[in-house]
């Protein structure tokens, strides 16, 4: 008999008791769809973390207080004060000469705030910022103007709002510009508001108050630290040494000579691509695993069915090993049944899973990724699966003796 | 030709040894009729199975075709039930939900002959047992008699040495036995060698000879 006409015997006998075959497959299609969506999902969120960071400037590199450790992100970093706008400013006067890979500089100080407007207030993200910042952050306004070189120097009391902070305070589709907004009991008058960038999670560019870095840190906070510095490099390809140019010129500026004692810590965006990418993939991985529980519980729940359909038909394998059915044969029926009820399983399932993070990557607004090695390995799995949870119910089929089979009732 | 040389068939259950056939022997020349009968508990399912290569002798030899099916592997034993043995089973034995042809078509489908050829032997043998107006029929759709005639098509489907029929009659109404008995002969005057096994005097009258047999052992 040929492995073809096995194939129909067993969709034959499949198709005998469909609510049976549905329900026993049922298990492998949940196992292999939550498999899926969730591989999916994380692909999509690594993806989308992704696109955030690239999004801020792919070469840029980010100077902020506190020491270095190996690994990267700490919480301690950014609480420190170790950084200043003397910092920024020496750089700045270094870029392209001294720093030949330093293509602009940017000095920020942040702080969550209220704003008042009127009668309406929101708790947003206040960063002092200078010039520079629209260049190396990428920030365009929308109307009116970004916050000017004159504006640092004379501490003018200004302010560029992001659209959502706009939105917040003034209402959808009004143009704040030369209305006034109250931060920290000073009123800031609006000068502009920027282009709305998308994205949400951690420090939406839309959901801040631009304000000179200089009115920030006299007149609304009264420090003289700066948060982070903003570093551009000419290009993406000489990170590393911009990476290096600053970190010796700030150790000098700090008078350290031994770079384990720096006070600060330089991150590219890889570096942050890096420790995010790592996080979300082992979250992945072990969201997977949890699913891929339920794909042998699936596989147990195909052997039960098997093992209770060989038990029925035994009559049926009596008849056929009579009628010349070598053990062989029936061992590669019962097998080729078991496969189809998993394969079959792990093709809807893939559907279903594909279904699901489709769904959820659109409300969600992540970037829907599927990739091809998911779908094979949730399809392999799932033939895997009945090879081996159909094999033990195969071999009981197969040994049955045809004599006590044909007697059974 | 069959030779059953001191066939003897012992089961052991829970170290109590049965004895199902002791020292039996005969032989049953191609293109007989032979019938064998016995009341119940006589041994002769024992010895039907072990003709039919269902299942092996404790000692002695069956000699089928001077091939000594009694010291076989299970596949060989297979191949023999396939190729040389044509089963006729009291309860018929049809595969369910599939149609006469099908049925009919299984055991040449277990020998490997192509798909076109089955069909044609299908066809054949289902007219000749009279069905040929049944043939996409269900097996639950045909009536007793019309069933035990498809096993018989079956059963002669791969041309074995001998046809093997166990009660042939015994779920059937008298009138469609005397059919059967009919198609029997018939198929024994084309030249297929018939051994059946009985217990209703009136069917094995049918037959050319009767062996007797009783607790295991041939009346003489």
């Amino acid at each position: 008999m040929s492995l073809l006409e096995l194939l129909g015997e067993a969709v034959g006998s499949l198709t005998l008791n469909k609510l049976r075959t549905a329900l026993a497959t049922l298990g492998i299609i949940i196992g292999t769809g939550s498999v899926i969506a969730l591989i999916s999902l994380g692909q999509a969120s690594q993806k989308s973390v992704a696109a955030q960071i690239q999004a801020l400037g792919s070469n840029l590199l980010t100077v902020m207080p506190g020491s270095q450790t190996s690994g990267g992100v700490r919480g301690a970093a950014g609480s420190s004060t170790s950084l200043t706008y003397a910092d920024a400013q020496a750089l700045l006067a270094q870029a392209g000469t001294g720093l030949s890979h330093v293509k602009s500089v940017s000095a920020e100080v942040n702080r969550r705030a209220q704003v008042v407007a009127g009668r309406n207030n929101t708790n947003t993200q206040i960063m002092g910022v200078t010039p520079a910042y629209a260049d190396i952050r990428k920030v365009s306004v929308a109307s009116g103007v970004f916050i000017a070189e004159r504006d640092v120097h004379s501490m003018a009391k200004v302010a560029v709002l992001g659209p959502t902070v706009a939105a917040d305070l003034f209402g959808e589709g009004v143009d704040p510009v030369g209305q006034s907004v109250k931060v920290a009991n000073q009123s800031l008058k609006v000068i502009g508001v920027t282009v709305a960038k998308g994205g949400s999670g951690f420090q939406s560019p839309d959901d801040m108050l631009f304000v000179p870095i200089t009115t920030a840190q006299k007149q609304l906070f009264g420090v003289d630290y700066v948060s982070t510095i903003s570093i551009e490099a000419s290009s993406a390809d000489v990170m590393v040494e911009a990476q290096t140019e600053v970190g010796y010129l700030l150790l000098a500026e700090h008078k350290l000579t031994d770079p384990a004692q720096a006070d600060f810590t330089i991150m590219s965006q890889q570096d942050i691509l890096g420790a995010a990418s790592q996080i979300t993939g082992t979250l992945t991985a072990l969201l997977s695993g949890i699913a891929a529980i339920s794909l042998v519980v699936g596989g147990i729940g195909i052997m039960n069915i098997m093992l209770v359909t060989v038990t029925e038909r035994t009559r049926e394998i009596g008849l056929r090993k009579a009628l010349g059915a070598k053990k062989r044969v029936v061992v590669w029926q019962f097998l080729i049944e078991a496969v189809i009820l998993t394969f079959a399983g792990g093709v809807l399932g893939t559907l279903l899973g594909a279904a699901i993070s489709y769904l959820v990557s659109t409300v969600a607004s992540l970037p829907f990724t599927l990739s091809p090695q998911s779908i094979a390995l949730a399809l392999g799995v799932s033939g895997i699966i009945g090879l081996v949870f159909g094999w033990y119910p195969a071999q009981k089929a197969a040994a049955l003796q045809p004599i006590e089979a044909l007697r059974y009732e | 030709m069959i030779r059953a040389d001191k066939l003897a068939k012992i089961y052991t259950n829970g170290g109590v040894a049965t004895v199902a056939l002791e020292d039996v022997s005969f032989t049953i020349a191609d293109g007989e009729f032979v019938a064998i009968m016995g009341p119940s508990g006589s041994g002769k399912s024992t010895l039907m199975h072990i003709l039919g290569a269902l299942d092996t002798p404790t000692s002695g030899d069956y000699l089928l075709d001077g091939q000594n099916v009694g010291k076989m592997n299970q596949d060989a034993l297979a191949e023999v039930r396939n190729k040389k043995i044509g089963f006729i089973f009291q309860a018929y034995n049809l595969l369910p939900r599939r149609t006469a042809v099908q049925n009919v078509m299984l055991p040449m489908a277990y020998a490997g002959i192509p798909k076109q050829e089955r069909r044609e032997r299908a066809l054949k043998y289902l007219t000749m047992v009279g069905l040929g107006d049944r043939l996409d029929h269900f097996s639950n759709q045909l009536s007793g008699g019309q069933q035990q005639r498809v096993a018989i098509a079956r059963g002669i489907a791969m041309n074995p040495s001998i046809l093997l029929a166990d009660e042939p009659t015994g779920n059937i109404a008298s009138a469609q036995a005397e059919e059967i008995m009919t198609i029997f002969k018939e198929l024994n005057t084309q030249g297929h060698t018939i051994v059946m096994i009985t217990h209703e005097p009136d069917i094995a009258q049918h037959a050319q000879r009767i062996i007797h047999i009783k607790d295991g052992r041939l009346v003489a």
